[in-house]
């Protein structure tokens, strides 16, 4: 398929329906408004469903039925929107449904702003709702990575039997690209008869399924935690996903970065080069599982002074960038996040200052 | 002498959890008696509430999901918009559905969403243990309202059939209890209808249920009984509050 110019939210509704999703709930926010403007025209043109429902909190459940009944099922929202849907987020990972998430990120906390942030980094990658659960959270640095990641996440969240979050930030959502569609994915979930509650003559079973999150004897709850951490831990093997960039030769820093910020840093980097000064990066694409080992290898090149942590959130994924780096180098953060992007002047001479 | 009276097919074999005098055994009954007689047990997902039937699926056997507090018709509403096909209901007490999910059943009520709801009503939170609800009478006392409800500060008792009634979306909403045998057949009968409106795709269907609830009343199941008939009935009253057209 030829490359095709689509604004970031619009193209996300469209991956999702190539992935084979025909089910979408939503509740409008800035901004990624224009996900449910796009797809309540799209999915009945592709024989799809949408309703729109009457808060956040009631879509999280509207997914969570859908998923629990067996039905390949997304939802797109922004952060405010997002801790609404945290309390049916956490049900969904205990009672093991793969739902689809995608956050395009506004500054908060409380209202914030509408403008690009990456301050949901905790709230994605350590719970966000209550008990021990993990999301698999992907980052795109692009629309088309956006595009890739969403139609990438459903048969990960089949995989799995577990929620997946697209992390994007209003520059994902709200800027045009050039994009190219992977070819039609039209997978279905193939072990949904053994646990969907979607109805005994739909399998021709004579046994109840039952989808559900209580586990009054204290053995059965632990034995469904440990479970659920032996999807986390298998995830950290086989689904870490990181970009490598300018990290061939010596360096002086190393710079941990990922999505719009990290494009910023890219032009940085190379901006620091044609002046004679190498700095790598590490661009996590999945921010759980987190790409622990290369960040670490990375800064153990003899030449690497110092480890940057360079987000748009007030150090959030520096915490994950030290526990990779345990000590072995200094690491610094510097971000912004009003909802300003900070340019590459400014990250340069964050850059110049620790080198 | 031929067996003249079985346990339904959509019932499990199970002991039930539920107090002495309380009704949610003879709702459950009659709920699974009409997933028989209507010939639908293998096309029905139930949902449980948070609340004193949140263990429904162990005495129903059909499949079932597990909602959180008040979110049951949402959750409905996720799988009857991608499984028209499936007959859905949720079962669901006063504190979860007249208090933190009143938001979900009106407007899961209002959208015209072809499920139906098994409303039980007994004025009181059950199974954190008889705390104060919408639906608490003024004047009963509480475990948070120890003096008795006060209306000045907690206002009436919410009337669900009679809120969701007044929604100009057509729907079948009744109100019954199953305090006596006379109105145990009636309850059934209002069941089916709700059952069958929502099969025949026709609107949202809702059937509250006065029930008991004598251990957190502080009553005998008899003076429960009693009590229901001489304070509750006279305030939330029993009827067809609305029925589609035809």
């Amino acid at each position: 398929m030829a490359k095709v110019l689509m604004k970031g939210n619009e193209a996300i509704g469209e991956a999702a329906i190539r992935a084979g999703c025909l089910n979408y709930f939503a509740y409008p926010i800035t901004p990624q408004s224009e996900v449910a403007e796009y797809l309540s025209k799209r999915m009945p043109e592709a024989g799809g469903m949408f309703l729109q429902g009457e808060s956040e909190v009631a879509v999280g459940y509207m997914l969570f039925g859908a998923s629990g009944a067996g039905e390949r099922v997304f939802t797109t929202s922004s952060s405010p929107g997002v801790s609404l849907m945290s309390e049916a987020i956490s049900y969904i990972a205990c009672a093991q449904c793969p739902v689809v998430f995608v956050n395009i990120i506004r500054g908060g906390p409380g209202l914030g702003g509408i403008l690009p942030s990456q301050g949901d980094y905790f709230q994605a990658t350590k719970g966000g709702g209550h008990g021990d659960y993990h999301l698999l959270v992907m980052a795109p640095d692009s629309v088309q990575e956006a595009v890739e990641m969403v139609m990438k996440a459903f048969p990960l969240a089949e995989k799995y039997r577990n929620p997946v979050m697209i992390l994007g930030d209003g520059l994902i959502g709200q800027m045009m690209e050039p994009v190219e569609f992977p070819e039609y994915l039209s997978s279905t979930p193939t072990n949904k008869d053994e646990w969907a509650a979607n109805g005994m003559d739909t399998r021709k079973s004579d046994k109840p399924n039952l989808v559900k999150s209580l586990f009054l004897d204290p053995k059965a709850l632990n034995d469904r935690n440990l479970l659920l951490k032996s999807k986390y831990d298998r995830m950290k093997i086989e689904e870490v996903c990181y970009e490598a960039y300018n990290t061939d030769g010596d360096y002086q820093a190393l710079i941990v970065s990922y999505g719009t910020m990290s494009r910023v840093c890219r032009t940085a980097i190379d901006f620091l080069k044609a002046q004679g000064i190498e700095i790598g990066m590490i661009r996590p694409q999945t921010l759980f599982p987190f790409p622990e080992e290369a960040v670490s290898k990375a800064s153990e090149k003899q030449s690497c002074k110092i480890v940057l942590s360079i987000e748009m959130s007030m150090g959030q994924m520096v915490e994950d960038v030290k526990l990779s780096v345990l000590g072995k180098r200094p690491v610094k953060w510097y971000g912004k996040c009003g909802g300003e992007v900070p340019n590459p002047e400014e990250i340069m001479d964050v850059i110049k200052e620790h080198i | 002498m031929g067996k003249i009276f079985n346990r339904p097919e959509a019932l499990t074999d199970a002991h039930t959890h539920y107090c002495p005098g309380c009704t949610h055994g003879v709702i459950h009954r009659l709920v699974a008696e009409v997933i028989d007689e209507l010939g639908i047990r293998k096309r029905t997902v139930g949902i449980a509430p948070v609340g004193c039937a949140v263990l429904a699926y162990n005495y129903f056997s059909c499949d079932f999901q597990e909602a959180a507090h008040g979110r049951a018709p949402a959750m409905a509403t996720g799988i009857k918009r991608v499984r028209p096909d499936l007959v859905v209901f949720t079962y669901q007490g006063d504190g979860d559905l007249a208090s933190i999910g009143m938001g979900e059943i009106i407007h899961a009520a209002n959208r015209g969403e072809k499920f139906t709801t098994i409303f039980v009503n007994n004025a009181i939170y059950g199974m954190t243990g008889g705390q104060m609800a919408p639906t608490t009478m003024p004047g009963q006392k509480t475990t948070t309202s120890p003096l008795g409800r006060d209306v000045s500060l907690t206002g009436m008792p919410i009337r669900m059939a009679e809120l969701l009634s007044s929604l100009a979306t057509p729907g079948y909403i009744t109100r019954q209890t199953v305090i006596t045998p006379k109105y145990i057949n009636k309850t059934k009968k209002a069941i089916k209808k709700a059952f069958t409106y929502q099969m025949e795709g026709k609107c949202f269907s809702l059937v509250e249920v006065v029930s008991t609830c004598p251990t957190n009343w502080g009553m005998t199941p008899i003076e429960a009984v009693k009590w229901t008939e001489e304070t509750l009935l006279p305030y939330f009253k029993l009827g067809e509050y609305k029925i589609p057209e035809e």
